[in-house]
């Protein structure tokens, strides 16, 4: 321990006393995320239990030269929370107070370190929920949610996390707090709200949420279609979206990811179908028979074998249940997987699944497929074991592979997982120096010294207050 | 680079004319600033995958008469104007609880940087979260930061029924507790208008479960909006008075006086500020004009 580290410890023990964590097992642990990402260096994490705390982290980190990285529950899958050059960690997961629900109004205000699953359980008596459901929800939280403009299934007819939050409170880099958008319908000026939602992190840390709460829908049907190939179950997608259905939610599941989650939780998936598609509509009583009607027959138009509608809430929970364990069922493929999270224009999903699927094949790893088809946002999961020699190299060229085949379908980098430090050498493909740029001087704008999460995003080697901001770290600190 | 780019070229103030709808919203641009105009048409338009590729300088009347061809709308508002405008105005269209918020809307944006450069930010699809979000930024930027040459906004079916219906007696505070989602909630003091949209018998439905708090007529369509729009909460909505119509459950009054500029917090402006002096260092684009 240096001398350096034992002034900034000092310091921010006079603010936090045992709420900041020093010890090697707390590092090792936060020099990571829930990506396959590797090479952080944790500074000191401190255990912020209000605004004010937050505000006086910042200030001690930036009196002591050092950068900061708001953590919430570390289930990012872009690496977008991994600490780069030992940064002081600010951990907002003790913050998870719902500070207030106003149903008149149709807000909430949480703090960031709610898990998105438990207010939408608080909110369930009051007859509202929170739209965006990510597959992390059970754990994941809504700092997180606005970090990384979250989606999940439901975010086809609901919007993307952007949609759902109304005012923001955050501490800037420089320690300043300021509230951005407001609870009004249009509020004056620069959206900054919308601007700072999907920031990870890099445009200061969120500290309070104004978030818009969802009535729940009175009636709900979920079908399930069995296809003999994901692109029968593909065309059947565009092809609801074309005849004006925009359901709830429509998800797409292969065969091989099929049947390990019925090997894992027993739902009832048919086994034999080469894909199915969870289709879910929301409403009233009379519109969603309708729709779950014309579903159904565009579904068998287009190669349905089987089209099951669930009869009761609890198969309906089921159906669900399968889906979102889906990730958890892979661990009887292989011990390890590499979520990758591109989207690709509807009508180009099937040829680009077909590609994943040639992809994996000719760099000898296994991969399954389970995604949000109504979006055209892929979730390839590429299978592997982390213990077998030089097998990483194969996963990110695989990744690579990936990418390259979704833009070149005319999609985009990352539809709800970010750019992080995962996808940030693609950045290149799919956006000129000058948009860069641009984006760059977004940035700067909110952190002008680069203080806030650096060295993300913005691929490495343009920006050179990042490198700066990275360097900075006395070398004998937090190896 | 594009004829757009050239015509902005990256020297001397230069201003962008749409419709001239909303000329004066955020001051009086400078006199000396040479007038451009964006290109117009739509570039594309793929119905099943629900957006559409539009140049800036087209009028949102042929946008809306382009998709309305293919049974789709968006959320831009449909009262004149150009796209381009509309987006860097960022109002939102009347019927907002129906239509979708403009900003989640905007899924990519093109448009000419101060130094005469095309920028592009978003992306194509629906769903997107690469890099930082260049167009929520341009949304009601009002031309101030780059000057828009082309967007890609998602689109939405149009429901098979729409009907407008009008209360003199109902309290327009109740509907929201009738109805699950109307695509409209409208108030003069006098009577409330609510849009009920989805299939017919939904409608109907609804229309019967607002029964419960007035009787209702079906009319034609919604009021004549005064010209000028107040951004306000919902919760302060009951207190309006005078000549005005409320959006309940949005916030957004509409009376025939401007709302006077609210105060932003010097953390807000110290953010704008810097975010202007970065995209815009010498202040050519539509000087005077400002959106903070």
């Amino acid at each position: 321990m240096t001398t350096a580290d034992d002034a900034l410890l000092a310091d921010l023990k006079r603010v936090l006393g045992d709420r900041v964590r020093a010890d090697s097992a707390e590092r090792a642990l936060l020099r990571r995320d829930a990506s396959v990402f590797d090479g952080g260096s944790a500074g000191p994490t401190c255990l912020c239990e209000s605004t004010e705390e937050v505000q006086r982290v910042v200030r001690i980190a930036l009196a002591h030269g050092r950068s900061v990285v708001p953590r919430g529950a570390g289930t990012g899958l872009a690496g977008g929370a991994i600490p780069l050059g030992a940064p002081v960690i600010i951990s907002l997961s003790r913050m998870n107070r719902i500070l207030e629900v106003d149903t008149d109004s149709r807000i909430a205000w949480v703090e960031p370190g709610v898990v998105n699953l438990d207010l939408t359980k608080h909110l369930t008596p009051l007859g509202y929920h929170f739209a965006p459901d990510p597959s992390s929800q059970q754990v994941c939280t809504i700092g997180g949610n606005v970090g990384n403009n979250s989606g999940g299934p439901h975010c086809l007819a609901y919007g993307v996390t952007n949609a759902h939050i109304l005012a923001i409170e955050v501490v800037l880099a420089d320690g300043e707090i300021v509230t951005l958008g407001g609870l009004d319908a249009e509020p004056s000026g620069y959206d900054l709200r919308g601007v700072f939602i999907g920031g990870e992190g890099m445009l200061g840390i969120t500290t309070k949420v104004a978030v818009r709460i969802t009535p729940n829908p009175p009636s709900v049907r979920t079908l399930l279609l069995s296809f003999d190939t994901p692109r029968d179950a593909a065309a059947t997608v565009s092809a609801v979206i074309a005849a004006g259905i925009v359901p709830a939610a429509m998800e797409v599941m292969d065969q091989r990811i099929t049947i390990a989650v019925e090997n894992y939780v027993n739902v009832g998936y048919p086994r034999d179908a080469g894909a199915v598609l969870l289709a879910e509509v929301d409403g009233l009583p009379d519109g969603v028979d309708i729709d779950a009607q014309r579903i159904s027959d565009i579904g068998r138009q287009h190669g349905a074998t089987d089209v099951r509608q669930a009869a009761s809430d609890e198969e309906r929970m089921l159906l669900w249940k399968g889906r979102k364990t889906a990730f958890g069922a892979v661990a009887q493929i292989a011990p390890n997987y590499y979520l990758h999270d591109t989207v690709v224009p509807r009508s180009k999903l099937a040829d680009t699944l077909e590609e994943v699927y040639r992809i994996a094949d000719e760099h000898d790893l296994a991969v399954v497929n389970v995604f949000h088809a109504g979006d055209g946002n892929l979730h390839p999961l590429l299978l592997f074991n982390g213990q077998e020699p030089g097998i990483y190299d194969r996963v990110h060229a695989a990744g690579a592979k990936i990418v390259e085949a979704s833009l070149a379908a005319g999609g985009v980098l990352s539809g709800e997982h970010g750019i992080g430090v995962e996808k940030q050498p693609y950045m290149h493909q799919m956006f000129s120096e000058d948009d860069l740029d641009h984006q760059e001087r977004l940035r700067h704008a909110f952190d002008p010294a680069c203080r806030s999460n650096p060295g993300k995003v913005i691929p490495v080697g343009h920006s050179c207050a990042d490198i700066q901001s990275l360097r900075n770290v006395p070398e004998e600190v937090w190896g | 680079m594009s004829d757009f780019a050239k015509l902005v070229g990256a020297e001397g103030p230069v201003t962008v004319v749409g419709g001239r709808t909303r000329w004066h919203v955020g001051g009086e641009v400078r006199p000396d600033a040479r007038e451009v105009h964006a290109p117009s048409g739509v570039v594309s338009y793929d119905p099943a995958e629900m957006t559409v590729t539009v140049r800036a300088g087209t009028t949102t009347t042929e946008l809306t008469t382009t998709l309305n061809e293919a049974s789709q709308r968006c959320a831009l508002p449909e009262r004149g104007g150009t796209v381009g405008g509309s987006v860097v105005i960022g109002e939102n269209h009347p019927e907002v609880l129906g239509r979708g918020w403009l900003t989640s809307s905007v899924l990519q944006v093109t448009y000419i940087s101060a130094e005469g450069k095309l920028i592009r930010g978003g992306g194509p699809t629906v769903k997107n979260v690469s890099g930082f979000d260049l167009p929520r930024l341009v949304v009601g930027s009002l031309g101030t930061l780059g000057l828009v040459e082309e967007v890609i906004l998602r689109t939405n079916p149009i429901p098979p029924r729409s009907q407008w219906v009008e209360s003199h007696d109902a309290d327009p505070f109740a509907v929201a507790s009738r109805v699950l989602r109307p695509s409209a909630v409208l108030w003069n003091g006098a009577s409330t208008r609510v849009l009920l949209e989805g299939h017919a018998p939904d409608v109907a439905a609804s229309l019967n479960s607002l029964t419960a708090i007035g009787a209702w007529s079906e009319v034609d369509g919604s009021f004549e909006l005064p010209q000028h729009r107040w951004s306000l909460q919902p919760a302060e909505l009951n207190g309006c008075s005078g000549t005005f119509v409320a959006s309940i459950g949005v916030g957004t009054v509409w009376r025939d006086e401007p709302q006077p500029r609210p105060a932003l917090s010097p953390s807000v402006i110290e953010i704008s500020t810097r975010m202007k002096n970065n995209f815009d260092p010498t202040g050519r684009l539509n000087p005077g004009r400002s959106a903070f």
